[in-house]
């Protein structure tokens, strides 16, 4: 499969109001592949919100290159085309949210786009049907609950039919309902439209089901992989200021006991058999 | 307190006036308001209460609404009245220390309520029979002209349903905020007029500060889906003149004319 993105040697540097310069990102290398899953996971401060404003060109970098499906996001001709690519949906649905009806918003992404009126129809119903929310397109979206806004926001990135979408912190101010709907929502959008999906989270619990986990702490990738072979390393995690899930967390203290358990059992029901397995 | 804003406020439906364009509505409106004010005599008023009739038995918004609607400026009413009554020079009724009543202040008086009432019970009805969005694009539309002289009458819009847009949140945090300062125990009630103004700081203060974030946010959300201002635009819904505009558009030019008419016949 081929790269995405392509991020090489990306150093952000910014400069707060005493002149003392932050280094929120220091000297990464990244390759997304396309159609992949990949949840980025950091306390906060560690960069990832950083990270993910440079995928779309609203940050560029201080050095190194970051390409967009080819496209070098410094290249101020190739914003709409990288953007057009690059969907980002942010924490807040409220501040995203532009028009006082929902399949206006929807709207919003494809009319800045120029297509044509017909066209934009069929596709605002094609992505308010994607997230589920065609029922609710005559609404006004402060009447909706947080999931629903945040998936009205996700409709409004996919009508603009990207390649890829990043989600910063998608679910950061939303009720375990809502982020259960959002969540579920992306897995689907990459699962049956092949969209490459980047979350960027710090809740352990979303990114289980991702192809690809990447930790990030002060500005460089600490770990990479699979989640279960990321989460394995539970020490490195902890000095990252994180906590692992509940089930590597119980695994990693029997381990300490003598208990020869698997770590990679991710999952409630992976690590109860495993642990029936290992009392049997 | 802050849930029963009326001004300016949608009431959803599907009868005839709801169903005109609004470049319709719009234009219907000036031509209303040019006929309040280019009727001088009672007689002239009849075509122009008519069409407020009209209106309101065709949308099925309830009168009541509309008398609401102008609680909070009967003071500005009574205020123009009065200074219509005392200043109008004329043929005297009444007079007493610096006052002077006139014939013709009576009159004037009597005009002027009459004509801020129609006013802004015409303009409520655009409101209440209009939603926001749909306003602001026929002034889009029907102000794109300008345009060519420099006006950013896209950019004006697109600020103009922002706003709209932002409206409930902003109240939905000012509810929120207040509690928040109550809780803490702030007294928004108490005190007199520059007491309650202080006290109104506390909630202004992270409101604005809020706000500005948001705007912020904003700004940034709608840069990363394309926004680059009004050109090379497309809208997914077109405004369509149909043929209740055009029966509306008749009406209004057969009212306009009675106007005019009863003007030079009329009592």
């Amino acid at each position: 499969m081929s790269s995405i993105i392509e991020i090489r040697n990306l150093t952000f540097k910014y400069v707060n109001d005493e002149d003392q310069e932050t280094v929120a990102i220091d000297g990464l290398d990244l390759n997304i592949e396309e159609g992949s899953f990949v949840a980025i996971l950091g306390h906060n401060g560690s960069g990832k919100s950083t990270l993910a404003k440079h995928l779309n060109a609203i940050l560029r970098p201080t050095e190194g290159t970051v390409l967009v499906a080819g496209m070098d996001t410094r290249d101020e001709n190739l914003i709409t085309d990288i953007r057009r690519n690059v969907g980002m949906v942010f924490q807040n649905p409220d501040n995203q949210i532009v028009a006082n009806v929902v399949e206006d918003d929807v709207a919003f992404g494809p009319e800045n786009l120029g297509v044509e009126p017909e066209e934009i129809r069929r596709r605002v119903d094609e992505a308010l049907n994607a997230v589920d929310m065609w029922e609710y397109r005559s609404h006004a979206p402060h009447l909706l609950s947080g999931g629903q806004k945040q998936r009205v926001a996700i409709a409004g990135i996919i009508a603009m039919r990207p390649r890829c979408i990043v989600l910063d912190e998608p679910t950061a101010m939303l009720d375990p309902v809502g982020r259960a709907e959002v969540i579920e929502t992306i897995k689907r959008l990459n699962r049956e439209q092949g969209i490459t999906v980047i979350l960027i989270t710090h809740h352990m619990s979303e990114t289980i089901d991702a192809d690809r986990l990447i930790v990030m702490s002060h500005g460089k990738i600490i770990g990479d992989g699979k989640p279960a072979q990321v989460f394995s390393k539970v020490q490195a995690l902890r000095d990252a200021g994180l906590t692992v899930p509940e089930t590597t967390q119980l695994i990693f203290e029997l381990r300490k006991e003598g208990i020869d358990l698997p770590l990679e059992a991710l999952s409630v029901e992976d690590c109860a058999e495993a642990i029936y397995k290992a009392f049997a | 307190m802050l849930k029963n804003i009326t001004l300016g406020q949608y009431f959803p439906g599907d009868t005839f006036i709801h169903r005109l364009d609004p470049r319709t509505k719009l234009i219907m409106t000036v031509v209303y308001i040019v006929m309040i004010f280019l009727a001088d005599n009672f007689s002239a008023y009849i075509p122009v209460v008519a069409l407020l009739l009209i209106c309101v038995f065709v949308s099925k918004i309830k009168p009541k609404l509309l008398f609401s609607g102008m609680k909070p400026l009967l003071i500005i009413i009574g205020i123009t009245a009065l200074i219509n009554l005392f200043y109008t020079s004329g043929e005297e009724l009444v007079s007493f220390w610096i006052f002077t009543i006139t014939k013709e202040g009576v009159r004037a008086a009597i005009f002027m309520m009459l004509r801020i009432s129609l006013l802004i019970m015409g303009t409520f009805m655009l409101t209440y029979t209009t939603a926001p969005m749909q306003i602001t694009d026929g002034l889009e539309t029907l102000l794109g002209p300008l345009k060519k002289i420099k006006v950013p009458v896209h950019e004006l819009a697109m600020m103009m349903s922002i706003a709209l847009r932002f409206i409930p949140t902003l109240i939905e945090e000012t509810d929120k905020i207040m509690s928040a300062q109550k809780a803490r125990g702030a007294d928004f009630e108490t005190g007199n007029l520059v007491q309650k103004a202080k006290a109104m700081l506390p909630l202004l203060i992270p409101l604005f500060i809020s706000a500005f974030r948001r705007a912020d946010e904003l700004a940034t959300a709608m840069e990363s889906r394309c926004y680059n201002g009004g050109t090379g635009r497309t809208k997914m819904k077109q405004l369509k003149y149909g043929y209740i505009d055009l029966i509306a558009a008749l009406i209004g030019m057969a009212l306009l004319a009675a106007v005019i008419l009863l003007n030079i016949f009329g009592l």
